[in-house]
Protein backbone atom coordinates (compact mmCIF):
# COMPACT_ATOMS: atom_id res chain seq x y z
CA UNK A 1 0.00 0.00 0.00
CA UNK A 2 1.48 3.48 -1.09
CA UNK A 3 1.09 6.79 0.19
CA UNK A 4 0.29 8.93 -3.66
CA UNK A 5 1.14 12.40 -4.08
CA UNK A 6 -2.41 12.88 -3.77
CA UNK A 7 -2.66 11.28 -0.03
CA UNK A 8 0.51 12.78 0.96
CA UNK A 9 -1.28 16.15 0.51
CA UNK A 10 -4.59 15.42 1.41
CA UNK A 11 -2.91 13.91 4.83
CA UNK A 12 -1.10 17.31 5.30
CA UNK A 13 -4.06 19.17 4.72
CA UNK A 14 -6.07 17.38 7.39
CA UNK A 15 -3.53 17.73 10.26
CA UNK A 16 -3.18 21.32 9.46
CA UNK A 17 -6.78 21.71 9.89
CA UNK A 18 -6.53 19.65 12.91
CA UNK A 19 -3.55 22.60 14.22
CA UNK A 20 -2.98 22.18 18.00
CA UNK A 21 -5.94 20.36 18.51
CA UNK A 22 -3.61 17.22 17.70
CA UNK A 23 -2.79 16.71 21.35
CA UNK A 24 -6.40 16.63 22.68
CA UNK A 25 -7.41 14.62 19.19
CA UNK A 26 -4.56 12.15 21.15
CA UNK A 27 -5.55 11.57 24.32
CA UNK A 28 -9.62 11.75 23.23
CA UNK A 29 -8.65 8.52 20.45
CA UNK A 30 -6.92 7.06 23.74
CA UNK A 31 -9.91 7.27 25.66
CA UNK A 32 -12.35 6.26 23.18
CA UNK A 33 -9.71 3.01 22.49
CA UNK A 34 -9.87 1.64 26.03
CA UNK A 35 -14.01 2.47 26.19
CA UNK A 36 -14.81 0.48 22.88
CA UNK A 37 -11.66 -1.93 23.23
CA UNK A 38 -11.22 -2.92 26.69
CA UNK A 39 -8.27 -5.39 25.81
CA UNK A 40 -6.46 -2.33 24.60
CA UNK A 41 -6.58 -1.61 28.57
CA UNK A 42 -4.23 -4.67 29.19
CA UNK A 43 -1.14 -2.25 28.01
CA UNK A 44 -1.51 0.35 30.22
CA UNK A 45 -1.86 -1.66 33.79
CA UNK A 46 0.11 1.03 35.01
CA UNK A 47 -1.91 4.01 34.35
CA UNK A 48 -5.18 5.45 36.00
CA UNK A 49 -7.24 4.82 33.15
CA UNK A 50 -10.63 6.40 34.82
CA UNK A 51 -12.18 9.80 32.54
CA UNK A 52 -10.26 13.19 32.32
CA UNK A 53 -7.10 10.77 33.21
CA UNK A 54 -3.88 13.23 33.19
CA UNK A 55 -1.78 10.07 32.21
CA UNK A 56 -4.09 9.47 28.80
CA UNK A 57 -4.15 13.22 28.51
CA UNK A 58 0.13 13.06 28.18
CA UNK A 59 0.28 9.89 26.42
CA UNK A 60 -2.26 10.94 24.05
CA UNK A 61 0.11 14.21 23.70
CA UNK A 62 2.98 11.67 23.15
CA UNK A 63 0.77 9.27 20.61
CA UNK A 64 -0.46 12.09 18.30
CA UNK A 65 3.16 14.27 18.32
CA UNK A 66 4.53 11.01 16.59
CA UNK A 67 1.24 11.16 13.99
CA UNK A 68 1.97 14.83 13.57
CA UNK A 69 5.97 13.99 12.93
CA UNK A 70 4.76 11.48 10.32
CA UNK A 71 3.07 13.75 8.79
CA UNK A 72 5.71 16.14 8.48
CA UNK A 73 7.69 13.97 7.41
CA UNK A 74 5.64 11.78 4.66
CA UNK A 75 8.05 10.72 2.41
CA UNK A 76 9.99 9.18 5.07
CA UNK A 77 7.54 7.50 7.68
CA UNK A 78 10.03 4.44 8.58
CA UNK A 79 12.81 6.95 9.11
CA UNK A 80 10.83 9.43 11.05
CA UNK A 81 9.72 6.79 13.17
CA UNK A 82 12.48 4.44 13.23
CA UNK A 83 13.50 4.96 17.17
CA UNK A 84 9.75 4.49 18.42
CA UNK A 85 9.75 1.36 16.10
CA UNK A 86 12.65 0.07 17.82
CA UNK A 87 10.66 0.95 21.06
CA UNK A 88 7.71 -1.16 20.09
CA UNK A 89 9.74 -3.84 18.68
CA UNK A 90 12.11 -4.16 21.54
CA UNK A 91 9.85 -3.09 24.49
CA UNK A 92 6.22 -2.33 23.78
CA UNK A 93 5.42 -5.04 21.95
CA UNK A 94 2.13 -4.20 21.17
CA UNK A 95 0.15 -6.97 18.97
CA UNK A 96 -0.31 -5.49 15.99
CA UNK A 97 -3.73 -5.51 15.34
CA UNK A 98 -4.05 -2.81 18.43
CA UNK A 99 -2.79 -0.06 15.57
CA UNK A 100 -5.91 -0.65 13.50
CA UNK A 101 -8.38 0.06 16.45
CA UNK A 102 -6.24 3.18 17.80
CA UNK A 103 -6.59 4.31 14.06
CA UNK A 104 -10.63 3.68 13.80
CA UNK A 105 -10.23 5.79 17.30
CA UNK A 106 -8.70 8.40 16.05
CA UNK A 107 -10.62 8.35 12.47
CA UNK A 108 -13.91 9.01 14.96
CA UNK A 109 -12.45 11.86 16.04
CA UNK A 110 -11.43 13.69 13.78
CA UNK A 111 -14.91 12.86 12.07
CA UNK A 112 -16.77 13.98 15.18
CA UNK A 113 -14.86 16.84 15.76
CA UNK A 114 -14.07 17.93 11.88
CA UNK A 115 -16.65 16.59 9.69
CA UNK A 116 -16.65 18.94 6.71
CA UNK A 117 -12.76 18.48 6.18
CA UNK A 118 -13.45 14.73 6.25
CA UNK A 119 -14.30 13.64 3.03
CA UNK A 120 -14.39 10.40 1.72
CA UNK A 121 -10.65 11.50 -0.33
CA UNK A 122 -9.51 12.62 2.86
CA UNK A 123 -10.87 9.14 4.85
CA UNK A 124 -9.38 7.22 2.75
CA UNK A 125 -5.88 9.15 2.65
CA UNK A 126 -6.33 9.34 6.36
CA UNK A 127 -7.21 5.95 6.90
CA UNK A 128 -3.86 4.74 4.51
CA UNK A 129 -1.97 6.84 6.39
CA UNK A 130 -2.24 5.67 9.90
CA UNK A 131 -2.09 1.92 8.33
CA UNK A 132 0.91 3.09 7.26
CA UNK A 133 2.43 4.39 10.52
CA UNK A 134 0.97 1.19 12.07
CA UNK A 135 3.33 -0.73 9.41
CA UNK A 136 6.20 1.15 10.32
CA UNK A 137 5.50 1.11 14.14
CA UNK A 138 5.18 -2.71 13.74
CA UNK A 139 8.12 -3.67 11.27
CA UNK A 140 10.89 -4.71 13.18
CA UNK A 141 8.76 -7.14 15.40
CA UNK A 142 10.13 -10.04 13.89
CA UNK B 1 -26.91 -14.52 23.29
CA UNK B 2 -25.22 -11.51 23.45
CA UNK B 3 -26.41 -9.09 26.16
CA UNK B 4 -27.26 -5.96 25.85
CA UNK B 5 -27.91 -3.15 28.79
CA UNK B 6 -30.48 -1.02 29.04
CA UNK B 7 -27.60 2.11 28.49
CA UNK B 8 -27.04 0.27 25.56
CA UNK B 9 -30.56 0.09 24.09
CA UNK B 10 -30.64 3.58 24.41
CA UNK B 11 -28.26 4.92 23.07
CA UNK B 12 -29.12 2.50 20.17
CA UNK B 13 -32.50 3.71 19.80
CA UNK B 14 -31.65 7.51 20.52
CA UNK B 15 -28.78 7.47 17.74
CA UNK B 16 -30.95 5.30 15.16
CA UNK B 17 -33.87 7.49 16.07
CA UNK B 18 -32.49 10.39 14.01
CA UNK B 19 -30.26 8.86 11.65
CA UNK B 20 -31.48 9.79 8.00
CA UNK B 21 -31.40 6.13 6.72
CA UNK B 22 -31.25 6.65 3.18
CA UNK B 23 -28.66 9.59 3.33
CA UNK B 24 -26.46 7.81 6.34
CA UNK B 25 -26.66 4.27 4.33
CA UNK B 26 -25.59 6.17 0.53
CA UNK B 27 -22.92 7.92 2.71
CA UNK B 28 -21.40 4.84 4.28
CA UNK B 29 -21.68 2.70 1.07
CA UNK B 30 -19.77 5.49 -1.06
CA UNK B 31 -17.46 5.88 1.36
CA UNK B 32 -16.63 1.87 1.92
CA UNK B 33 -16.17 1.76 -2.06
CA UNK B 34 -13.65 4.58 -1.79
CA UNK B 35 -11.80 4.38 1.22
CA UNK B 36 -11.90 0.38 0.59
CA UNK B 37 -11.68 0.27 -3.34
CA UNK B 38 -10.97 -3.63 -3.62
CA UNK B 39 -15.13 -3.58 -1.93
CA UNK B 40 -15.64 -2.64 -5.52
CA UNK B 41 -15.65 -5.82 -6.72
CA UNK B 42 -18.96 -6.80 -5.62
CA UNK B 43 -20.60 -4.10 -7.85
CA UNK B 44 -19.66 -4.65 -11.45
CA UNK B 45 -23.05 -4.21 -12.28
CA UNK B 46 -23.46 -0.45 -10.78
CA UNK B 47 -21.99 1.45 -13.71
CA UNK B 48 -19.39 4.09 -12.65
CA UNK B 49 -17.44 3.25 -9.93
CA UNK B 50 -14.56 5.47 -11.66
CA UNK B 51 -14.01 8.49 -9.23
CA UNK B 52 -15.09 9.43 -5.64
CA UNK B 53 -17.18 11.92 -7.09
CA UNK B 54 -18.74 9.55 -9.72
CA UNK B 55 -19.43 6.50 -6.57
CA UNK B 56 -21.21 9.53 -4.94
CA UNK B 57 -23.36 10.35 -7.40
CA UNK B 58 -24.28 7.09 -8.56
CA UNK B 59 -28.01 6.34 -8.14
CA UNK B 60 -27.20 2.62 -7.59
CA UNK B 61 -25.09 3.27 -4.93
CA UNK B 62 -27.27 5.64 -3.39
CA UNK B 63 -30.24 2.98 -3.60
CA UNK B 64 -28.19 -0.04 -2.31
CA UNK B 65 -27.12 2.09 0.75
CA UNK B 66 -30.53 2.62 1.35
CA UNK B 67 -30.90 -1.24 1.49
CA UNK B 68 -28.27 -2.06 3.41
CA UNK B 69 -28.85 0.52 5.48
CA UNK B 70 -32.99 -0.17 6.13
CA UNK B 71 -31.59 -4.34 6.85
CA UNK B 72 -30.06 -2.44 9.91
CA UNK B 73 -32.69 -1.22 11.44
CA UNK B 74 -34.68 -4.77 11.29
CA UNK B 75 -31.30 -5.88 13.27
CA UNK B 76 -31.93 -3.04 15.51
CA UNK B 77 -35.70 -4.01 16.38
CA UNK B 78 -34.65 -7.35 16.87
CA UNK B 79 -31.58 -7.47 18.98
CA UNK B 80 -32.42 -10.34 21.54
CA UNK B 81 -32.56 -12.47 18.23
CA UNK B 82 -30.02 -11.35 15.68
CA UNK B 83 -28.95 -14.98 14.65
CA UNK B 84 -32.47 -15.83 13.62
CA UNK B 85 -33.53 -12.63 11.84
CA UNK B 86 -30.17 -12.47 9.88
CA UNK B 87 -30.40 -16.21 9.05
CA UNK B 88 -31.78 -15.94 5.23
CA UNK B 89 -29.54 -13.00 4.77
CA UNK B 90 -26.56 -14.83 5.59
CA UNK B 91 -27.31 -17.47 3.16
CA UNK B 92 -27.55 -15.26 1.01
CA UNK B 93 -24.47 -13.55 1.56
CA UNK B 94 -22.44 -17.01 1.17
CA UNK B 95 -24.03 -18.95 -1.47
CA UNK B 96 -25.37 -15.79 -4.11
CA UNK B 97 -23.33 -12.91 -3.18
CA UNK B 98 -20.09 -14.66 -1.75
CA UNK B 99 -19.00 -11.60 0.01
CA UNK B 100 -16.33 -12.05 2.12
CA UNK B 101 -17.22 -11.10 5.89
CA UNK B 102 -14.35 -9.18 7.09
CA UNK B 103 -16.68 -6.73 4.28
CA UNK B 104 -19.22 -6.42 6.95
CA UNK B 105 -16.22 -5.49 9.55
CA UNK B 106 -15.71 -3.00 7.37
CA UNK B 107 -18.95 -1.17 6.68
CA UNK B 108 -19.61 -1.82 10.23
CA UNK B 109 -16.27 1.20 11.01
CA UNK B 110 -17.24 3.11 8.13
CA UNK B 111 -20.47 3.73 9.74
CA UNK B 112 -19.24 4.33 12.75
CA UNK B 113 -17.34 7.14 11.71
CA UNK B 114 -20.28 8.41 9.63
CA UNK B 115 -22.13 8.62 12.70
CA UNK B 116 -19.19 10.45 14.19
CA UNK B 117 -19.32 12.92 11.23
CA UNK B 118 -22.73 13.50 11.58
CA UNK B 119 -23.40 13.35 15.63
CA UNK B 120 -20.35 15.46 16.60
CA UNK B 121 -19.82 15.42 20.15
CA UNK B 122 -22.78 13.67 20.68
CA UNK B 123 -20.90 10.59 19.42
CA UNK B 124 -19.16 10.40 23.04
CA UNK B 125 -16.82 7.49 23.77
CA UNK B 126 -19.95 5.23 25.47
CA UNK B 127 -22.20 5.71 21.97
CA UNK B 128 -19.24 4.92 20.23
CA UNK B 129 -18.46 1.85 21.98
CA UNK B 130 -22.34 0.59 21.93
CA UNK B 131 -22.21 1.20 18.27
CA UNK B 132 -19.08 -0.98 17.70
CA UNK B 133 -20.65 -3.38 19.55
CA UNK B 134 -24.18 -3.19 17.70
CA UNK B 135 -22.16 -3.32 14.26
CA UNK B 136 -19.53 -6.34 15.35
CA UNK B 137 -22.90 -8.22 16.20
CA UNK B 138 -24.36 -7.88 12.93
CA UNK B 139 -21.43 -8.29 11.14
CA UNK B 140 -21.34 -12.07 13.53
CA UNK B 141 -25.02 -12.85 12.93
CA UNK B 142 -24.38 -12.10 9.14
CA UNK B 143 -21.56 -14.65 8.22
CA UNK B 144 -23.31 -16.90 11.26
CA UNK B 145 -24.95 -19.37 8.51
CA UNK B 146 -21.51 -19.16 6.53
CA UNK B 147 -20.00 -22.42 5.08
Amino acid sequence: MVLSSADKNNVKIIFSKIGGHAEDYGGEALERMFVTYPQTKTYFPHFDLGKGSAQVKAHGKKVAAALVEAANNIDDIAGALSKLSDLHAQKLRVDPVNFKLLGQCFLVVVASHNPAALTPEVHASLDKFLCAVGTVLTAKYR
Amino acid sequence: MVHWSAEEKQLISSVWGKVNVEECGAEALARLLIVYPWTQRFFDNFGNLSSPTAIIGNPKVRAHGKKVLTSFGDAIKNLENLKATYSKLSELHCDKLHVDPENFRLLGDILIIVLAAHFGKDFTPSCQATWQKLVGVVAHALAHKYH
